[in-house]
């Protein structure tokens, strides 16, 4: 609302016309009173129309999902939807883990964990990547940290997964290696409800 | 826009601006020092509430668009989902289904104001009818509203009014089956009306945009209905115009609010809270109160007039009650402009007023309904007649047979007279 | 000339009122249904502070489960709406729990078939009939209307003139008074009054004399657990308040809004108007 806004010469002149004349802090304190009242309205009321982009009620209830994995032998993987993506769950083979354990933090390209179970300031060892006492399970979200692609599993370089856009390259643990990617594949916030059911989210 | 403009540009990237797209000057000219009369009252702050309705509907449209479904399976549901789930869904769309019934009950202040201050005659017929043409499309775009979230009035009252076409000899059944995309309201209706639902609303601010040009051209009209003189009837819109505006805003919000907040479902209708079923029609089919005294019309004409039977008559009376507007310029003959001065008028003018009233109560009620004595069905009969007497006789002939009161020379005299009391 | 128009307003007022209220003194109309309009009830939500009752929204669902859901959906209420803020006020876990009694098909599976499984929070009430039709031919014809919406979807009208003071006096409980009076309504036709075949008389029905679903309830079907009277009229004000949360969720919501966001907007009329008074001050108009 144009409050307060030009003040042109002619209104002077009617201004003049009147025994009356203005005042000053009174009026000016109107007028910054209604200005405030009219940004602090217009801000509250963009609020909801904000925030109705956000996930909505029915989104957010699906925010979890439980996956059986007592199906899953070693070197298979198993790969469910959790918040529209995918999530893959791989029960690592032997010679995997060996490999996920034999490289050094200082060859890694992203030292961090990045994950959301552990400390944000968790190094990214082969045991701070797989399930807590489960060495041979890897919970990852698939999603190349570039620029959003889905890996391909069991390949690449280095035996783990190879983003087809842009070439990234991850290793047993899912950490980054080779390529643009910046980061470890992320891993969710999940838990074993039982010894073959997980529950993600 | 009118008159030499006053702006000046006084920083350097003013100027930069001013010398390659003078939009800050066209914002001044229109907002700032346009000169208004000085003895506008209130009716005269609907513009601006209007102005401010289109931007609320379209914002709050563009945003119910984003979570609404227009397939005929889902629609009704994805509703609800805007109703349950969706963050401030339950607000949004009560402001928008609200800011409906509030947007037209700001045009109906609107035109009644128009119609008692002669704001309609010359040199203001451009304008007049441009806003003809606003509420014209403003109608079209509320019925295809409420068709979208698909209850059993949506779905039968598309029916119904698609129908209306089907009045027309020969051509009328092949335009109705071209316009609702079957043989009877479905999918393809709902889509099609989504659509232009989304669209109507940037035409409406096109012509609102023309409406406002317009008005810049030839100046407002005031209660005396009598020409600005001079720089003594006139003051800048900014700040006289602004404040009186942003208070009478603010109070029609409190308004709105009310009606949001504490009575959501009042201005509807609970059918609608059902979906639509194809094989069941509601017991009593009423449109939404806006277009009640219109919908009166079109079944006062249960009669045939020679050639054109009952339907076809009932249409073209009610299309014709809407069309009657746009000739109004030239339909009343008096040279005064305000109702203040013109005595026979005024009373004319507010029986007018009362009788469109009677007309939307009239909407309301069964056709056979007793009220008074008498059917509802003639009581619409009578009101029709009076509508339609009002402009094409009353109004022609007073210019003529009536004596108006002496006007006031200036604007400014007749404001001095009055303080001077 | 504000003065002025503030009389005109003013006779024209008192016309309109005086018209209409002749009007409405003179209408009479035919047959009107429902025959008797739905009683009054007090209701918690009623009004600009009103709010649900949580324990009478926990009772009002023990009587829709326990009774109505037999033949009445409730399609667009999921279980997680009972943990709600405004709602019945269940505990997740509680309601976890609740959910998974009943069960959903899903799938398919792997193997392509389609399985049972519990209902998660995130799932909606269970339907009692598997469609439309099955649920029309088990009820001998007529159709036990979906639930989730129903106490919007019967508000019976008032009429002229009483809408224009309902327009400042707010009254939106039309819906639950309907139900409420509906369950309780049910009576012997009076003499001379037959009613169709497999129909009960219930004058407060609103769209005819009878209608195919039987009295719904009695005292002392339901159990309650916190001492309140089991009688028919308390099982059918309790479902029929739990009824209107089903229909609006976000009524508690919307009033706490409603009246931060009246406050604001009359204070800020005020200012508005003392700046308005300054700005023509000393100009006359």
């Amino acid at each position: 609302m144009p409050i307060g806004g030009g003040r042109p010469a002619r209104k002077e002149a009617i201004l003049a016309e009147s025994d009356t004349p203005a005042e000053p802090t009174r009026r000016d304190f109107l007028l910054h009173a209604a200005g405030a009242f009219g940004v602090v309205g217009v801000a509250a009321a963009a609020w909801p129309f904000v925030d109705q982009m956000n996930p909505d009620a029915s989104t957010r209830a699906l925010a979890s999902v439980e996956v059986d994995i007592s199906g899953v032998q070693p070197g298979q993987a198993v790969t469910v939807m959790w918040r529209g993506k995918p999530v893959v769950i791989r029960n690592r083979t032997e010679k995997e883990i060996e490999e996920g354990k034999a490289v050094k933090l200082e060859d890694l390209k992203d030292p961090l964990s990045r994950n959301a179970n552990g400390g944000p300031e968790d190094d990214a060892s082969d045991a701070n990547r797989a399930a807590a006492g489960k060495e041979n399970i890897l919970v990852m979200t698939k999603v190349c940290t570039h620029l959003g692609c889905i890996p391909l599993d069991e390949s690449g370089e280095f035996g783990g997964w190879f983003c087809p856009c842009h070439g990234s390259q991850y290793d047993t643990a899912g950490r980054i290696r080779k390529g643009p990617a910046p980061e470890n594949l992320p891993i969710p916030p999940y838990a074993f409800i039982s010894d073959t059911k997980i529950r993600i989210g | 826009m009118s008159g030499h403009s006053t702006y000046v540009p006084r920083t350097a990237i003013g100027k930069w601006f001013e010398a390659r797209l003078p939009i800050v000057r066209l914002l001044h000219d229109t907002a700032v020092s346009y000169p208004t009369p000085r003895n506008l009252n209130a009716l005269w702050t609907f513009g601006g509430i209007l102005a401010m309705m289109l931007v609320v509907q379209i914002v709050t449209g563009i945003v119910l668009a984003m979570h609404y479904a227009a397939e005929s399976h889902v629609a009704f549901r994805s509703v609800e989902g805007i109703m349950r789930d969706v963050n401030w869904g339950w607000l949004i769309r009560y402001l928008h289904a609200n800011g409906a019934s509030m947007f037209f009950i700001a045009v109906y202040v609107h035109i009644f104001r128009g119609l008692y201050y002669g704001s309609y005659k010359a040199p203001r017929e451009i304008l007049w009818i441009l806003g003809v043409i606003i509420y014209l499309l403003m109608m079209a775009a509320a019925f295809m509203g409420y068709v979208l979230p698909w209850g059993q009035m949506s779905f039968w009252g598309a029916t119904v009014i698609t129908n209306f076409f089907t009045a027309l000899p020969i051509v009328g059944q092949p335009i109705q089956t071209l316009l609702i995309g079957g043989f009877s309201v479905d999918n393809a209706t709902l889509n099609r009306f989504y659509s232009l639902h989304y669209l109507l609303p940037f035409l409406i601010a096109g012509v609102v945009v023309l409406h406002i040009w317009a008005l810049h051209v030839v100046g407002q009209n005031n209660p005396l209905g009598i020409d600005v003189k001079n720089d003594k009837d006139t003051v800048p819109f900014t700040p006289f115009a602004t404040s009186k505006d942003a208070m009478w805003m603010v109070l029609f919000l409190i308004f709105y609010a009310w009606f949001v907040f504490y009575q959501p479902n009042f201005l509807g209708h609970p059918d609608n809270y059902i979906e639509a079923n194809p094989l069941a029609t509601p017991a009593h089919i009423v449109p939404e109160w806006y277009f009640l005294p219109f919908y009166a019309i079109l079944r006062a004409i249960d009669f045939n007039l020679g050639p054109i039977d009952s339907k076809l008559g009932g249409v073209l009376a009610m299309f014709g009650a809407i069309a009657v507007l746009a000739f109004l310029p030239w339909l009343d003959t008096s040279k005064v402009r305000s109702g203040r001065f013109r005595p026979i008028f005024k009373v004319a003018f507010w029986l007018f007023g009362l009788n469109a009233l009677f007309l939307g109560f009239l909407g309301s009620v069964k056709t056979d309904d007793i009220i008074m004595g008498m059917q509802a069905v003639v009581w619409a009969k009578l009101s029709t007649l009076y509508y339609f007497l009002y402009f094409l006789v009353i109004l022609p002939l007073l210019g003529y047979i009536e004596k108006p009161r002496p006007l006031p020379v200036s604007i400014n005299d007749a404001i001095l007279a009055k303080s001077a009391h | 000339m504000t003065a002025k128009m503030i009389r005109w307003a003013a006779v024209a007022f008192a016309a309109g009122i005086a018209l209409t209220s002749s009007i409405a003194a003179a209408q009479e109309t035919a047959v009107v249904y429902p025959l008797i309009t739905p009683t009054r009830h007090e209701w918690s939500f009623a009004g600009i502070f009103g709010q649900y009752d949580k324990a009478q929204l926990q009772r009002g669902y023990q009587v829709y489960k326990e009774v109505c859901s037999a033949c009445h959906s409730m399609k667009l209420v999921k279980f997680r709406n009972l943990s709600d803020e405004g709602g019945p006020g269940f505990s997740e876990d509680a309601v976890k729990v609740l959910a998974s009694t009943y069960s959903i098909q899903d799938g398919p599976n792997d193997a392509g078939d389609m399985f049972e499984r519990p209902r998660l929070p995130s799932d909606p009430f269970p339907s009692p009939f598997a469609n439309d039709n099955a649920a029309r031919a088990a009820n001998g014809g007529a159709l036990p209307p979906d639930m989730s919406l129903l106490a919007k979807a019967r508000a019976v009208h008032r009429g002229f003139p009483w809408f224009v003071f309902d327009m400042f006096w707010p009254y939106q409980e039309q819906g639950p008074d309907y139900i409420a009076s509906l369950i309780t309504g049910y009576q012997d036709p009076p003499e001379g009054v037959t009613v169709p075949e497999g129909t009960y008389y219930n004058p407060h029905f609103i769209n005819g004399i009878s209608l195919r679903m039987p009295p719904p309830i009695d005292n002392d079907v339901v159990q309650y657990s916190d001492g309140t009277p089991q009688t028919k009229e308390q099982y059918a004000e309790d479902v029929s308040a739990f009824l209107m949360w089903a229909a609006e969720p976000h009524l508690n919501a919307r009033k706490e809004l409603g009246l931060k966001v009246m406050l604001f907007l009359i204070v800020f009329a005020g200012i508005l108007y003392f700046v308005k008074r300054q700005v023509w001050r000393g100009v006359a108009h």
